[in-house]
């Protein structure tokens, strides 16, 4: 098989601002050729875009941007996990032989149309994400006993670490009590347990091993890739205190890249709500069902990056059509040792997950050195 | 006959296919199984809540009907896990559905 590695990336900070969508794809596609002034960029076969915004014809008109014309130029929505479907794309067009060298671009406004999804009309009038998330929630902390206080904790969590992150929209820390006192979206939903939308974008690229050999002298690879859909309506999970999808696409990429789930040094999972993180910890099988808050709650007293070293989620936004090439940049930044104060020891193998409307969907990616 | 034409009329039906029988949920045109045509179960359904939440004064409920069918539902008094219900009120505002149980 081809061998797929991330070359090169690039992005913004998260932040609330109003920016056109081209502009904040040119700023982290700029921010990536400053990096990398190796790279020639009329060697670029493929530009995905990776967004959910509105805007038409958005990966030709970045290629315009860029001064190239590749061959393949596309968009790619998937809601909240569109970034982590374009690297499989990517890899794709890589692994076939149609593309050498692709690049691929997330962005998202902090008005995100992405946020809700209409055609889901089996929620009736609940259509925003805080119900589905107070549902999962409700129903998580129903069946292992667990308490808001319990779940607190990844928000706290997650923001602390954010505060090593330089791009994350989140610079500020936060106690237990500060999660419990934030603003009631519903009885079991707080404000602090809430991923934010943002304005963002993320850029990477990927490559033969070849081509990737020449551009980088620290080459990271995508070494597993797990897809799966089980449905697009959030009614139709068979269970809300577990996530089916990320149980299948986790053992589909850990299976293909030869490794177990006791390999993995570093991860980024999607707590797009702070129930999500246990949620995913457990489908993943990172630890039994109903103890991922222990593990939680172990990494956080021995301050232990291993799980959402960026933030997640909750702590650096949530640009939709970014995010995934963000969590993956950041695993990529840990396998390179250069996260600063945010590295995690000894980082060999790391894990990806993200997922889109109530884990209907999910991706879970391994790479390595 | 369709599915939104009688929500529309404050009336809850269950698709169901002509060909395979399958109940078809979220209800669309063609059967997801055989693509056969769908028909419409009318009567007044009992649901299942499996799982409730609050938001200021309303609850909102998943409901589920024939072991196929989940929505979620507004329910105005406090819901119990596993309790019956049937719907109060339903139809389509703004292009959206919402239901009502008690």
């Amino acid at each position: 098989m081809v061998k797929v590695g991330i070359a090169a990336y690039g992005t913004t900070p998260f932040t609330k601002e109003d920016q056109k969508i081209e502009s904040v794809l040119h700023k982290s596609t700029k921010n990536l050729f400053e990096n990398n002034p190796k790279i020639d960029k009329n060697d670029i076969d493929a530009v995905l875009v990776s967004t959910n915004n509105n805007s038409k014809y958005l990966s030709p008109i970045l290629s315009e941007m860029m001064g190239i014309q590749p061959k393949i130029a596309h968009s790619i929505e998937s809601l909240c996990n569109s970034g982590t479907n374009s690297i499989v794309s990517a890899c794709s067009y890589i692994m076939s032989g149609l593309a050498d060298m692709v690049f691929i671009s997330g962005a998202e406004r902090y008005d995100s149309p992405g946020q809700i999804l209409s055609w889901d009309n089996s929620r009736g009038e609940f259509k925003h994400p805080i119900f589905w998330a107070s549902i999962f929630t409700k129903s998580y902390k129903r069946e292992f006993s667990i308490s808001d206080e319990e779940l607190a904790l990844v928000s706290v969590k997650n923001h602390k670490q954010a505060k090593e992150n330089p791009n994350a929209l989140s610079n500020k820390t936060y106690t237990i009590q500060d999660v419990m006192n934030s603003k009631k979206l519903t009885d079991d939903l707080k404000l602090l347990d809430c991923s934010q939308p943002c304005t963002g974008s993320a850029s990477i690229i990927l490559a033969t091993e070849e081509i990737t050999k020449k551009i980088t002298d620290n080459p990271v690879w995508i070494t597993g890739i797990g897809q799966k859909t089980t449905s697009a309506g959030f009614t139709k999970n068979e269970t809300f205190s577990s996530m089916e999808s990320t149980k299948l696409s986790g053992q589909d990429a850990l299976k293909m890249s030869n490794h177990t789930i006791h390999d993995i040094d570093v991860a980024e999972v999607h707590d797009a709500f702070s129930v999500c993180e246990p949620m995913a910890l457990e489908s993943l099988g990172f630890s039994g069902y109903g103890k991922g808050m222990n593990m939680i709650n172990d990494l956080y007293e021995t301050n232990n990056f291993k799980i959402n070293p960026r933030g997640g989620l909750i702590g650096s936004g949530h640009p939709l059509g970014a995010t995934g090439i963000s969590q993956t940049i950041e695993i990529a930044q840990q396998i390179q040792s250069n996260s600063n104060k945010r590295q995690v020891d000894n980082v060999n193998v790391g894990l990806v997950h993200n997922m889109s409307a109530a884990a209907t969907s999910s991706t879970v990616l391994v790479l390595e050195k | 006959m369709s599915f939104e034409s009688e929500l529309s009329k404050g009336q809850f039906t269950i698709p169901e296919c002509i060909e395979c029988r399958k109940i078809v949920w979220p209800p669309t045109e063609f059967c997801d199984n055989c693509f056969g045509e769908i028909c419409l179960k009318k009567g007044v359904f009992e649901g299942k809540i499996i799982e409730f939440s609050k938001q200021n004064e309303t609850y909102f409920c998943m409901v589920e009907f024939e072991n196929k069918v989940k929505i979620m539902a507004k329910m105005l008094k406090v819901p119990k896990i596993d309790q019956i219900v049937k719907i109060s009120k339903c139809g389509i505002v703004n292009g959206s559905y919402f239901f009502q149980v008690n």
